[in-house]
């Protein structure tokens, strides 16, 4: 039997985490792009796009991820795609981190005061040229703090694609498992790894919060 | 050939779907309840309690916070009995719900406490109630009451976050729906069906929170 020594785990351990990052940073790009999307949907001034925009913010937000992957992966194949398992994990994690980052956005525009909504129309501008230069900039100012902290949730999330077979660190943590027989180390290091990768967001997202409301009290 | 849906064959395992749903309910109330009372026991340690305990406790929530559930539910499942701390899925999964739960609620009520204002401990003070006695009756009912909403909305996303406990064998709902795919061959409509419970489960867990926050702390709760 071949003898794995600690740095063997955390050596292929890291390799796997790789995929981990990878993931999660399309997640986030893609979320991002799509979430913008919903964003303007949500809070458009017609009544049928905000509805659109809820039900997807709810439907998302309201079903656990495991069964959206497990949707994707299911569903994709019935549309005829043959679907390897790093599509499924990114095309799920994209449309569930739509969701959540539409719904973090909605919440900092609705904090921008009505009265520079009203200013701008009274200036003539569009929908799209008041989100463009009256709205969007000052509530990306609030935003890039809880966006942070919800980057710290993609990346955990990444752990459930390793059940539909995507192998990034918890699927890799299995399997050298299997392996070695010594759950306690792997999961232990795999845990930790995950932690390196988030505290410094977590801590990120702590400071720009604060930070942001010194700038509020002065 | 296009693909033809088939629900009915999900309807002939409404049993078993039903059964999953008790268990995932069961995980949710055992691990509410118990994750809330660690949550209450650390933000008052962490407030109000000796030093000491302040840094385990921060080393607990952040540990907690910054990991995947899925990775807590292992290690406990797996790796816990390799320094021989055994036990069977339910009550690892309950376990690994409640520790997860009870560091986000740390931070929740903390929060809570935090924005209780100085004169509230001191009038308590001067009323001779012992700190406990201040923290149970003036400081914790106030800031439970101010964080209902998100706690609330943090056990609705545990609870979804429960789907994983069927990766260590907990028939779960989504244990169920693993189960019955594998045997009427209908993934897609079984999680579509499985899916669409889960929603209603968090909508009905949503109400039930809102309703009981009402009666718990009447007016104040908003």
């Amino acid at each position: 039997m071949i003898e794995f020594s600690l740095w063997d785990i955390v050596r292929n351990l890291l390799l796997a985490a790789r995929w981990t990052v990878v993931l999660a940073a399309v997640a986030f790009a893609g979320g991002a792009m799509l979430g913008l999307g919903v964003l303007m949907m949500r809070t458009a001034r017609a009544a049928w796009p905000r509805r659109v925009a809820w039900a997807y913010i709810e439907l998302f937000q309201g079903t656990p991820l495991l069964m959206q992957l497990f949707l994707a992966f299911f569903g994709l194949a019935l549309a005829g795609m043959d679907v390897p398992a790093w599509l499924a994990a990114g095309t799920a994690l994209v449309l569930w981190s739509a969701a959540f980052l539409a719904e973090i956005w909605r919440g900092c525009v609705d904090a921008i005061p009505r009265g520079q909504w009203e200013a701008s129309s009274s200036l003539a501008m569009s929908y799209a040229q008041q989100m463009r230069h009256v709205i969007l900039p000052q509530a990306l100012r609030i935003a890039v703090a809880p966006t942070v902290g919800f980057a710290v949730q993609i990346v955990k999330s990444t752990a459930l694609t390793s059940i539909i077979g995507f192998t990034e660190l918890s699927k890799a943590s299995t399997i050298i498992t299997n392996a070695t027989f010594n759950p306690f180390t792997v999961y232990a290091v795999a845990a930790l790894i995950y932690f390196v990768l988030c505290w410094p967001l977590s801590r990120a997202s702590r400071k720009l919060e604060r930070k942001l409301h010194a700038a509020h009290r002065a | 050939m296009a693909y033809r849906f088939d629900f009915l064959s999900v309807a002939d395992y409404a049993p078993v779907l039903l059964k999953g749903l008790a268990v995932t309910v069961e995980l949710i109330a055992v691990g509410a309840v118990v994750g809330v009372a660690i949550g209450i026991a650390c933000s008052w340690a962490s407030t109000q309690g000796p030093r000491w305990t302040r840094p385990p406790v921060a080393a607990y929530v952040e540990l907690i916070r910054n990991t995947p559930f899925l990775i807590q539910l292992f290690f406990i499942f797996f790796g816990l009995p390799s320094i021989g701390v055994r036990m069977g899925e339910m009550q690892a999964a309950c376990l690994a719900m409640a520790v997860n739960l009870g560091a986000y609620s740390t931070e929740i009520i903390r929060a809570g406490i935090d924005a209780t204002p100085r004169g509230q401990y001191e009038a308590g003070l001067s009323l001779a109630m012992s700190r406990i006695q201040v923290f149970r009756h003036v400081v914790l009912r106030p800031a439970l009451a101010r964080i209902w909403p998100a706690l609330s909305s943090q056990i609705v996303i545990v609870m979804l976050g429960s789907a994983v406990c069927s990766q260590i064998a907990a028939e779960d709902l989504s244990f169920a729906a693993n189960f019955i795919q594998s045997r009427n061959f209908r993934p897609f409509e079984v999680y579509i069906v499985t899916t669409l419970i889960y929603l209603l489960l968090a909508i009905a867990l949503r109400q039930i929170l809102r309703s009981a926050g009402r009666r718990i702390f009447g007016g104040s709760a908003r």
